[in-house]
């Protein structure tokens, strides 16, 4: 599967990038981060401590043990600061 | 009820206007405004705001709607900007318009809570020599859940 991996705030900034394409099997969002922290160091710094990570999928926030299905679009953030 | 995430700053009386106009039920207007603040004393050059285009809007949409399923509403706005804001800068604000003041109260506190912790905004600090992430509060996240 085809995903489109975008990363915010310190998340991009630790990992380098803003966006990727991904090609993955993985079956819910805990084994993506498995699979990227096992691809290079800067997602294993990124992705140390997972519970100031938050996951979106299509938009929409989840937790890690969310199946990726169908999805399209995957993103990871630090917990949001607005307002 | 509308949205708005923008980089261009905003004008609150002319918001306040176009919510209320024309509308003579609307007995009570409450607004916020959020701004840019420095915490070190003189030492904040700017705040910059991070979002995720497209979830950002949705997940406004969404509060939103909440907020006026329970609330009893006649009309509400949210400004959210992004980008590069200097010290006293208008960050966001949230108005909600109602026939008594206690909704009109009450539905624009929730709007805030919610938007703190589920809106995808990310603020930076920029110091001279540095920069720093503004870490989320463990606050936002109690002030959220007393709602629910």
């Amino acid at each position: 599967m085809q995903l489109d991996v975008l990363y915010f705030a310190w998340v991009r900034e630790r990992i380098g990038i803003a966006k990727e394409q991904v090609s993955t099997d993985a079956r819910t969002v805990a084994d993506l981060v498995k699979e990227l922290s096992a691809r290079e160091e800067r997602y294993q710094v990124a992705f140390q401590d997972m519970t100031v990570v938050k996951v979106a999928v299509d938009q929409v926030l989840v937790s890690l043990e969310t199946p990726l299905g169908r999805a399209k679009e995957v993103a990871f953030f630090p917990p949001m600061t607005g307002g | 009820m509308s949205i708005s995430v923008q980089s261009d700053d905003f004008d609150l009386g002319a918001e306040v206007a176009a919510l209320a106009d024309g509308n003579g039920d609307i007995g009570a207007v409450v607004t916020f405004v959020g701004l840019v603040r420095d915490t070190t004393g003189g030492a904040l050059l700017s705040m910059e705001l991070e979002h995720y285009p497209g979830m950002t809007e949705q997940a406004l949409a969404e509060i939103e709607l909440a907020a006026t399923k329970r609330w009893s509403l006649s009309a509400s706005r949210v400004i959210h900007r992004y980008g590069n804001l200097k010290t006293g800068e208008q960050i966001m604000m949230v108005a909600t318009a109602s026939p008594h003041r206690k909704d009109a109260f009450e539905a624009a506190e929730f709007l805030m809570d919610y938007l703190k912790t589920d809106a995808p905004f990310w603020k930076k600090e920029h110091f001279k020599d540095s920069t720093k992430w503004v870490d989320s509060k463990a606050d936002d996240d109690a002030a959220k859940d007393r709602w629910s």
